[in-house]
Parts: C-alpha cells; structure tokens; sequence
C-alpha cells in the first residue's frame, strides 16, 4: 500500500504552522522542518516567475526520485503539501479533505490565533484519521 | 564554486520556430550555471530579461536540489541543506507541475542540466531528456570546434532539436 511520509503546512508568509510525520528515516530535527518549509513557500513563488504563460498558481506536483510532493495552496494562500511514495493517487482529494479539516477543527476554533502554530487535539486526530491507507482509498472513489 | 561564468553573455533566444510544438521553451546549462542554450518556442509572457531570467532558473532547480536531498524519506543520512550536492548525490527531482506548464529536468553525470517546459498535461519526459543529451553529445560534445563552456550555436543541433522537440506528443 502505497505510504504518506509526512504533511506540512504553512501560513500566508511562509512559516510552518504544522508538521506531521507518518514515517520517515531519519529524523529531521525541528530547525530543519522549518527550514524546508520556508525553502518550500520560496520556491513556490519563484516557479510562478518562470512560467511561459499568464496565471500561474505555483507548483502543485514535484516528482522525485524516491517521492512525489503534492502542494494545495488554499484562497488566503496557506499551503499544505504531503510527501508521498511516487504514484501514490488521491493526493488531491486527501489534501482537500484536509483543508476541510483545518477550517473545522483550526480557523473555527476560538482559541485558534490566525497564523501561529497549530495545537488543536481534534484536528490531530482526525488527520491521523484521514491519512490511514484504507481511508485514503475512499477519498479516491 | 564559481558561477555564471563572469561575464559571459545568455545566448539570444532563437527565432520561435512554426508552431503546433507542444514544447514552450528549453535551457542547457554546466555545472557552473552558464547557459549553454535557450531555446523558446511558445512563450507569451517575459517575466525577466533573459540574464535574470536565466539566473532565476538555475538558482531555483539548485535550490530544488538541495529540498529534495533534504526531504528524502527513504535515506537516513542527509547532508545539511544548502550544502551544493554533487551530480548524483542524494534525491534528486525529475520533474514539477504547476497549473500551466510542467518543467522536466535532468542532470548528467558531468553536470550538464537540460530543462524542458511543456504544456501541464505532459507525460514523463524522462526518456526523451536522455535522448536529447544524446543529441548533445553528437552534435556538441563530438564537434571538434566546440569551446566546452561556452554557448552552443551549432545549426545541426539545432534543427535536430526542433525537429525531436516537436515530435514529443
């Protein structure tokens, strides 16, 4: 079955708000998720400059050797990507359900303050829901 | 590292060849950041002049090396990111999607790095970047004249590029 190695987001200018990691070797210490992540929301920008034609949004799929990056970017501009096992389908979707999330359990939550890193219990455990193979499938029908 | 070859100036782009070609534009560049070749086929929008153009190019694909090697899941001994990678050295990326165009990559053993945008719907182009550096390599590297750093102005290379180029589906 095909893995999800671990989730970022990140706010409007670029910091991780959050980051979960489902598997991967080798630790990354918390420094390094940060920086990745700003490193990320730099790149992002940047592949807007080089695009050929009008209306580029920025990156939504990096394929690499021994994993593939799938980037949603949501309307106010936070981004969360997955680093997946390459060909893993459905990121899309999960990506999106996961977006739905975060408006449920984060933003509408009133101790949530905009921005800063995220502490929600229930948001924890539905993501840990949702990003189970079999649930993963479901999304993809 | 020395990079971008002091003053060397950008090949100017070629006149944009008969359209119906799938590609937008293509670079080569060495492993010290010079561009070897740009070729452009179908681009509507200049962001940058093409020095800048160029340089953020490069700059970007370095900097995707550096987060990929970093972010690999699968090996657990990663260098320090930012630190440059050798050709070949820890995780590399193939390619990147955006909404309106996908950009292929592909790094040799030597350091050359072709580049190709296409349109996003694009398949893998894996195979067709090893063709063209075989390209390369008969048309340039063979090419007794050839100054190896410098840009490419060889007419060969160039109509055997845009002939494959527009044969790629």
């Amino acid at each position: 079955m095909a893995a999800i190695y671990s989730l970022y987001i990140i706010n409007k200018s670029g910091g991780l708000i959050f980051y979960k990691d489902c598997g991967t070797k080798g630790r990354m210490d918390t420094n390094d998720c940060l920086r990745v992540a700003s490193l990320w929301h730099s790149m992002h920008a940047i592949s807007q400059q080089l695009s050929p034609v009008n209306g580029c949004s920025g990156i939504e799929l990096l394929q690499a050797d021994t994993f593939d990056l799938h980037c949603f970017q949501s309307l106010p501009g936070t981004k969360f990507f997955v680093v997946c096992e390459p060909g893993t389908p459905h990121m899309e979707s999960l990506l999106r359900y996961i977006y739905e999330l975060y408006t449920d359990y984060v933003l509408k939550n009133p101790f949530y303050e905009i921005e800063m890193p995220i502490r929600c219990e229930l948001f924890d455990i539905n993501l840990t829901q949702a990003v189970q193979s079999d649930r993963v499938a479901l999304l993809g029908r | 590292m020395q990079f971008f070859g002091g003053s060397e100036i950008s090949p100017s782009p070629q006149v944009p060849t008969a359209s119906g070609n799938n590609a937008h534009m293509m670079y080569v560049f060495n492993r010290n950041g010079v561009c070897l070749l740009y070729k452009e086929w179908n681009r509507p929008l200049h962001t940058l002049n093409p020095q800048q153009d160029h340089k953020l190019m490069f700059g970007l694909l370095f900097s995707l090396k550096s987060l990929t090697a970093k972010m690999d899941p699968v090996n657990a001994d990663k260098g320090n990111l930012g630190v440059p990678q050798l050709p070949g050295q820890g995780c590399s990326f193939h390619s990147f999607r955006t909404n309106t165009y996908k950009l292929s990559f592909m790094e040799t053993p030597s350091g050359i790095k072709i580049i190709l945008v296409t349109h996003p719907k694009t398949g893998d182009l894996r195979e067709s970047m090893k063709y063209i550096y075989g390209l390369y390599v008969e048309y340039v590297v063979k090419n007794p004249i050839y100054n190896p750093g410098s840009p490419i102005k060889s007419e060969l290379f160039n109509t055997a590029l845009d002939q494959y180029v527009r044969s790629i589906s």
